[in-house]
């Protein structure tokens, strides 16, 4: 057996219905182990696959010799570019530019060059080492003036994609203005304004499970591919054609999944571990290690943006001017949607007419970029909200009293032109930031009088004792902004679903199978929640993901239980359909209400608007199952025009606000945030507890990018901190208590009234920290991560 | 090389170990325990928590030959680890889950999970220790495990109930 599937089945606490905080169908696999992630696949006569990758940002190969590689004990084969089976050799979410193995030319540090397949890991480490590829150096790209200057080199000297045509230079992905109203004209209106420049650092998603999985070779010369990723469709449209294979040859089921945040879109081993399965005819275990792993995905934008905000007297906003340059890095991956995003979103949450908005992501040999949780409106939020206390300090305002006057409320415009046609409650989310009280002064002091003693672990530096509060300051800070829910900009953006009814042991039992990733974030238990709800059942099973079904479309841009959860409302009202239409048929002249009343299914019985029972479901059902399986899309949205960046562009909007209290050691520049409140509109909680825990994470990796997240990219284009020891995510230690205060007003266009809630609130939480932080210290502070020495320097 | 030790009650042998081998890479691949998780691979995570001897380590930073003719306790050996030192349950009407367990699915203390083994096991280690912990003791025993998901608010409810229903327990003179 190759793997064992995750199947979720188990029902919940409460009725485990939609509203109800329903316990994790996984819940108890995860806590005893048993759960399968992708690197516990394991297969009786499996080799270990092993990937290697370019020491060099960019380089030409002028030779690889695999000779002493495929001589050592245990090796079963060795691939190179020349052994890619199809004239299909490169891939990519949206612009196929990336090879499967690099063929002349490496284009950032860490490409895949070559693959080895042995029977040991550490036999296919050392193989690998015995490859000898000969390059010779090229000059690096890796800022705009290198990549648009006078002579730079074109990263993709033959690109036919279709933002190829459009785009003022070649080594630029996408470009998007926004254009609305007369920024000029109203930029005399204004009483002060505020320009400023602002760096964002190079995030990585640090999902604490690797890239991994397992190709297992079939006997009709096809593969099946268990995997974690966050769209299995997706990956399958890419991989097949590089393996020369159908599609129906390729059989993808995900396996358990170690967390995503944007950093499984792209893929990894996918195409390598199935090359390899295909050419020994064994299956192939991948398994990366963290050092790996940050080589093997694609990382949040690095951002520089200039921003200049107007505002009159009064605290009104005249108009803003924008020009963000995010390096997308040596491929395409998500770069023309995360312009499109951070373009669409560089205004943030605020009423103002008058803009003039450029975003640009350029191709260098820095590590490629693409999906971050948050997805280019984080580093537009990082900005817009410096600027706004900028602005408001220049008026002599409260600077939650200023975003209040500019804030969106339902029918605002955006620059787009979109209207914003469902709640958008920024300044009641800002208000309930602010109204909580705030927590007590000097938490460190424990005891009274004579016996006071201080905690050091409540203290900036904790354990290591660099302070007893002297030199210690408080600041508070807070912050607002507006994410995108859904796929944009004219995508079909849809999910399928297929459930079945069946009685089993005298039980309706209802099963639920879709492609949705189940990545962490709980789609599996509302998946359920919504079964229970539409079906009046309370056994449901989830089916694993796999592709045997219709896609779901991707678990990113906070859609999941938007789409996905649509497309099961959806099909289970499809599939209530017919369970009625066998009811009538079969116990249709047993009661009159059959052929006339409105009739619902509740508590496993069929039953009138008023309550009656008229038949169980399993008398309804008897021996042979129903299944119904449909599509679903979520209503269009339009592309932005290249020009004027005006359009219908996004689907549904998700806002959330921070308050920070930090205390930073003035002396030593380190900051310990004390607390980091969020309010959040989720539009409907479709498991509140389960809402709250994405809150508080998506929280925390913002909290991550204002004070120490950053992968390390020198000048040559080289990653220097490829390791959990020196690429830092937050600790226990690191994070505050987080009060979370969930708002639920419906948007009418989504199930439920809800609103995808993933993503807003890391944008909103890595300004606050900042702004904190800044009112500690009166440093100006532009760049993210801050460094100590940005405080003392 | 042999290896030989006792995991989770029970005697584990693995032939043909290679030197460099880990521990966790032998409790994983060769004896199928895989609920011990391979993270990072340099002691920077915590996902891969078990006890040598009664002492929480880094599986992966302990190299197999370490190991020889010690005792373990990983993930999968939790609830009747729990079980023996708690005196809780009998053999036939035994809790599947230690308490520890319970309390993380309870509080909503596991998203991805990837990170829940190694909590898990440092958790119970920090309650058995330190009964009624506060919330700094929490932070500082937890503080070499990552988690990614969840920003560490429901880990810290869930090692609260689980202290907070052993004392109950203890209340009702059950322990």
């Amino acid at each position: 057996m190759a793997t064992k599937l995750n199947e979720a089945t188990g029902t919940d606490r409460a009725e485990g219905r939609v509203g109800d905080s329903a316990l994790r169908p996984d819940g108890t696999l995860k806590v005893t182990g048993e759960f399968a992630y992708s690197s516990d696949m394991w297969h009786e006569d499996m080799l270990w696959g092993c990937t290697l990758r370019s020491p060099h940002a960019h380089a030409e190969i002028l030779s690889i010799d695999i000779g002493e590689a495929v001589k050592q004990d245990g090796v079963y084969a060795v691939l190179t570019y020349d052994d890619l089976p199809t004239e299909q050799k490169n891939y990519g979410l949206e612009i196929q530019d990336t090879p499967a193995l690099a063929h002349g030319r490496v284009r950032h540090h860490g490409e895949p060059v070559a693959l080895v397949a042995a029977d040991h890991p550490e036999t296919a480490r050392r193989a690998a080492a015995k490859i000898r590829v000969e390059y010779r150096e090229l000059p690096v790209i890796h800022d705009e003036e290198s990549a648009i200057g006078e002579g730079a080199a074109v990263l993709h000297p033959d690109r036919d994609d279709h933002h190829a045509g459009h785009v003022p230079h070649p080594n630029i992905v996408h470009r998007q203005p926004v254009l609305r109203g007369d920024v000029r004209a109203a930029a005399e209106r204004a009483d002060v304004i505020v320009s400023g420049e602002y760096e964002v650092g190079m995030q990585d998603q640090a999902f604490l499970g690797p890239e991994s999985g397992l190709a297992v070779p079939s006997e009709d010369g096809g593969v099946d591919l268990y995997v974690a990723t966050q769209w299995l469709h997706s990956d399958l449209r890419q991989i097949a054609p590089v393996l020369g294979l159908p599609e129906d040859k390729v059989r993808m089921t995900l396996s358990g999944v170690g967390g995503a945040f944007g950093g499984r879109e792209d893929l990894s081993m996918q195409i390598h571990a199935c090359l390899l399965a295909l050419r020994t005819g064994k299956p192939v275990k991948m398994v990366y290690n963290r050092s790996e792993s940050f080589f093997g995905h694609v990382h949040r934008h690095p951002a520089k943006l200039w921003y200049e905000h107007g505002a009159t007297r009064e605290g009104k906003l005249t108009h803003i001017r924008c020009r963000i340059v995010l390096d997308g890095g040596a491929y395409a991956s998500a770069s023309p949607a995360v312009v499109g995003n951070a373009s669409s979103h560089a205004a943030g949450p605020y009423v103002v007419d008058d803009v003039e908005i450029e975003a640009l992501a350029l191709y260098t040999n820095n590590p490629p970029c693409g999906a971050m949780r948050g997805f280019g409106a984080v580093q537009a939020c990082f900005a817009y909200e410096a600027q706004m206390d900028k602005v408001a300090a220049e008026l002599g305002l409260d600077p939650v009293e200023f975003r209040q006057r500019n804030a969106m409320s339902q029918g605002a415009t955006m620059p787009t032109g979109q209207t914003v046609d469902a709640p958008a409650p920024v300044a009641e989310l800002l208000r309930r930031v602010k109204a909580r009280p705030l927590p007590p002064e000097k938490q460190w002091e424990t005891g009274a009088g004579d016996a006071m003693s201080t905690d050091v672990r409540a203290l900036p530096g904790g354990l290591s004792n660099t302070s007893h509060g002297e030199g210690v300051v408080r600041g508070v800070g807070y912050a607002v902004g507006i994410k995108n829910v859904g796929f944009s900009e004219g995508f079909d953006d849809y999910s399928t679903a297929r459930v079945r009814i069946q009685a089993v042991g005298g039980e309706p039992v209802v099963m639920v199978h879709t492609a949705a990733a189940e990545v962490g974030q709980g789609g599996v238990t509302v998946h359920q929640q919504i079964a229970r709800t539409e079906l009046g059942v309370t056994q449901v099973t989830i089916q694993p993901a796999d592709t045997q079904v219709g896609s779901a479309g991707s678990t990113s841009a906070s859609r999941q239980t938007y789409v996905t959860g649509g497309a099961v409302k959806h099909v289970c009202e499809l599939l209530r359909e017919k369970v009625l239409a066998r009811g009538r048929e079969r116990l249709g002249t047993y009661h009159p209400a059959w052929a006339t009343a409105e009739l619902l299914l509740e508590g496993g019985k069929v039953v009138t608007e008023g309550g009656e029972v008229l038949a169980a479901l399993i008398d309804v059902l008897g021996d042979e199952p129903l299944e119904a399986e449909s599509e679903w899309r979520h209503r269009p949205t339009e592309a932005f025009d290249l020009v004027t960046g005006q359009g219908f562009g996004h689907v549904q909007y998700s806002f959330a606000a921070h308050r920070a209290v930090v205390e930073v050691d003035t002396e030593l520049g380190l900051v310990k945030v004390i607390e980091l409140a969020c309010a959040q509109d989720v539009g409907k909680a479709m498991n509140p507890d389960a809402v709250v825990g994405q809150i508080q994470g998506g929280t925390t990796q913002g909290l991550g990018l204002a004070v120490m997240e950053e992968i390390v990219v020198d000048p040559q284009a080289k990653v220097r901190n490829p390791s959990f020891t020196d690429y830092l995510i937050p600790t226990i230690l690191d994070t505050p208590t987080i009060p979370v205060d969930v708002l639920e007003l419906a948007d009418e266009h989504a199930p439920y009234g809800l609103r995808g809630a993933g993503e807003a609130p890391t944008l909103s939480s890595t300004p606050a920290v900042m702004a904190a932080v800044r009112a500690a210290t009166g440093r100006a502070l532009p760049r993210v991560p801050v460094r100590p020495e940005h405080i003392v320097g | 090389m042999r290896v030989t030790f006792t995991v989770n009650g029970r005697r584990h042998e693995a032939d043909d170990v290679w030197e460099g081998e880990s521990l966790l890479y032998v409790l994983r691949e060769r004896m199928g325990l895989p609920g011990s998780k391979n993270a990072c691979e340099q002691g920077e995570c915590g996902s891969c928590t078990v006890r040598l001897d009664g002492e929480p380590v880094c599986a992966c930073l302990v190299a197999a030959g370490q190991a020889e003719g010690r005792d373990l306790v990983t993930v999968e050996g939790l609830p009747e680890y729990a079980r023996k030192r708690d005196g809780t349950g009998t053999e036939e009407g035994a809790a599947e889950l230690a308490p520890v367990q319970q309390a993380f699915i309870d509080a909503g203390a596991v998203q991805c999970g990837f990170c829940t083994p190694g909590l898990l096991v440092a958790a119970d280690e920090l309650i058995e220790r330190t009964p009624q912990p506060s919330d700094a003791d929490i932070r500082e025993a937890l503080s070499g495990n990552l988690c990614r998901c969840t920003g560490y608010e429901k880990i810290l409810d869930a090692v609260r109930l689980a202290a907070a229903r052993q004392d109950a327990e203890k209340v009702e003179g059950k322990v």
